[in-house]
């Protein structure tokens, strides 16, 4: 218990974005249409693949010499761009073929 | 350079939250889908070159080599895959993505033994990324159909809560004592892999949308506890959005499936099915046949067509949107009901459909189109079985009792198109089929349809 209040009292900043960044993805989510949840989920998908930027950082910061940081990065890395360019790619696909009719 | 970086990482934030947004609706969702894969990329080329470290160049090759096979093997998937296939796609990409988390925490855990709020976020960030990881790879499995769809465990509940006290004691021990052992970060890693599949392995094929949607929420959680590790905002923020959509959207799922989230977790779907057995008692079945069903079709003003994850499965969707035309073309009123949980994941039909170039405006949600079956002439049922059973209203014996449904029977005709006289997905009977106003259209529905589609050509 004193840890978590420790942790909120060094990091205020973090914890309000974080408070709040919840509720703008309620907010966002909520009201969208059954419609659209496939694409809404593969998007969503995509997004999570954001976890790249911190896979970069590890490859960034690590020695050149430290070869199991280095494949473990590299690996990550590889993953994470799947996951964003597979997740965008698809989700473009499935909503280029939703139509309306003039 | 520090403060361009973080201007980058803001303006894609945004792009994150406006791309979100205008994935909701129908005419915005494609560019909002791009306005966020911008920023995504942006987000990649910044955090790859504005920076002030000294980085020797292979490690720029690497990360290079790496972008570029990532790239190639998603694009190459995302334009290959079917869209039937679609529910085993976003689990393996997500499986992807928390490996992925999983992955940064084994490197970053040697360095940040001695700090406790930095070893806790990394020891979630490994345990969360790796159950992710397993359970979505089990969750494709089962999709794909490579795996048995219920597997039971033996004591599989006490199996289950030892492993997850397992684990919280574990993760309690690496972070209080700081010891940096490979060994054991291993140990840790193996034991949120192992968590993951006893978690998927027991739930059944129809409620894996919902794991998926949960698993996709925990690879958010997971980016954003990479982004508290990094104090990097982007992942926070990202990781927090797709984590708070993924938990609304199963949700809903779970609404629209009559199922509470810990029905889904704890039990496992269809092992009571005690709904079997009281059949006689329902009445004798009138079946009808392709020409019949195109005359009343051709006199009918207004038709609703309500179709199942059968008619995918049959590739029909191209002849019912040759059927709709027609029947359109002739001055007949004709509209799709979509259920929310039609296909294999929520709203999979309306892709399954915009595939075949029918319009997303002809498709009506399940709470629009209720009240229209009082004035509709005929509903064309095909491939979709429990969400027309009207066992949903009126017998709180079913196991899908007080789901919603489409209420077709309230129409002055149905017919439903059937390859025989099977149970659905949750193996029900459906008393639909004994109503006096229902014709049962027995056979492919490709072949049905077609057939159906010439008989009225020659109309």
């Amino acid at each position: 218990m004193n840890e978590i209040l420790e942790f909120i009292g060094n990091n205020l900043q973090i914890t309000y974005i974080l408070i709040l960044a919840i509720f703008v993805g309620v907010e966002v989510i909520k009201s969208i249409p059954a419609v659209l949840h496939t694409p809404l989920m593969s998007g969503a998908n995509a997004l999570s693949g954001v976890v790249i930027v911190g896979a970069i950082l590890v490859m960034l910061h690590a020695d050149p010499t430290d070869y199991v940081a280095l494949s473990l990065g590299f690996v990550a890395v590889v993953l994470g761009v799947l996951n964003v360019v597979g997740g965008f790619a698809v989700t473009d696909r499935m909503l280029q073929m939703f139509k309306r009719k003039k | 350079m520090g403060i361009l970086l973080n201007i980058i990482y803001l303006i894609a934030t945004v792009t994150f939250i406006v791309g979100l947004k205008m994935l909701g609706h129908p005419e915005t969702a494609k560019k909002g889908n791009l306005i966020a894969a911008a920023g995504m990329g942006l987000a990649i080329v910044g955090t790859v070159f504005v920076h002030e470290q000294q980085v020797p160049p292979l490690i720029y090759i690497l990360i290079a080599a790496a972008i570029l096979i990532g790239s190639l093997i998603g694009w190459l998937i995302a334009i290959k895959v079917e869209m039937t296939k679609m529910p085993e796609l976003v689990s393996l990409f997500n499986g992807f993505g928390g490996a992925s988390a999983a992955l940064i925490g084994l490197v970053e855990y040697s360095k940040n033994v001695n700090n406790i709020t930095q070893s806790t976020t990394i020891v979630s960030g490994i345990i969360i990324g790796a159950i992710t990881f397993s359970g979505s790879l089990i969750a494709w499995g089962k999709l794909n159909g490579s795996l048995k769809s219920v597997v039971r465990i033996p004591y599989y509940n006490i199996i289950n809560n030892l492993v997850i006290i397992g684990i919280v004691i574990f993760a309690a021990f690496m972070v209080a004592t700081g010891v940096d052992s490979q060994l054991l970060l291993y140990a840790f890693l193996a034991s949120g892999l192992i968590y993951g599949i006893l978690f998927v392995l027991p739930i059944g094929g129809a409620d894996m949308p919902v794991v998926i949607s949960l698993l996709n929420s925990l690879t958010g959680i997971a980016a954003a506890i990479t982004g508290i590790l990094y104090n990097n905002m982007v992942m926070l923020v990202g990781g927090i959005l797709v984590g708070s959509a993924g938990i609304i959207l199963t949700v809903a799922m779970c609404r629209a499936m009559n199922r509470t989230l810990g029905s889904v977790i704890f039990g496992a779907f269809g092992g009571a099915a005690t709904a079997i057995g009281e059949n006689k008692a329902l009445g004798s079945i009138k079946s009808t046949n392709p020409s019949d069903a195109a005359i009343m079709m051709n006199y009918a003003n207004q038709v609703v067509i309500v179709p199942g994850y059968g008619l995918a499965v049959a590739q029909a969707q191209h002849v019912i949107h040759e059927l709709e035309e027609l029947l359109t073309k002739k001055g007949v009123n004709v509209k799709y009901a979509i259920h929310p949980v039609a296909g294999r994941m929520p709203g999979h039909m309306n892709v399954l459909l915009a595939e075949s170039n029918v319009e997303y405006n002809m498709l009506v949600e399940m709470e629009d189109i209720n009240p229209q079956f009082s004035n509709t002439d005929i509903v064309l049922v095909v491939g979709a079985n429990d969400v027309v059973n009207p066992a949903a209203h009126n017998n709180p014996a079913s196991p899908i009792y007080g789901m919603p449904i489409l209420d077709v029977e309230n129409a002055k005709h149905i017919i439903v198109n059937k390859r025989s006289m099977n149970a659905g997905y949750a193996g029900i009977e459906n008393e639909l089929f004994y109503n006096s106003k229902t014709s049962m259209l027995f056979g492919d529905a490709k072949a049905a349809l077609t057939d159906l589609v010439a008989e009225l050509k020659n109309m």
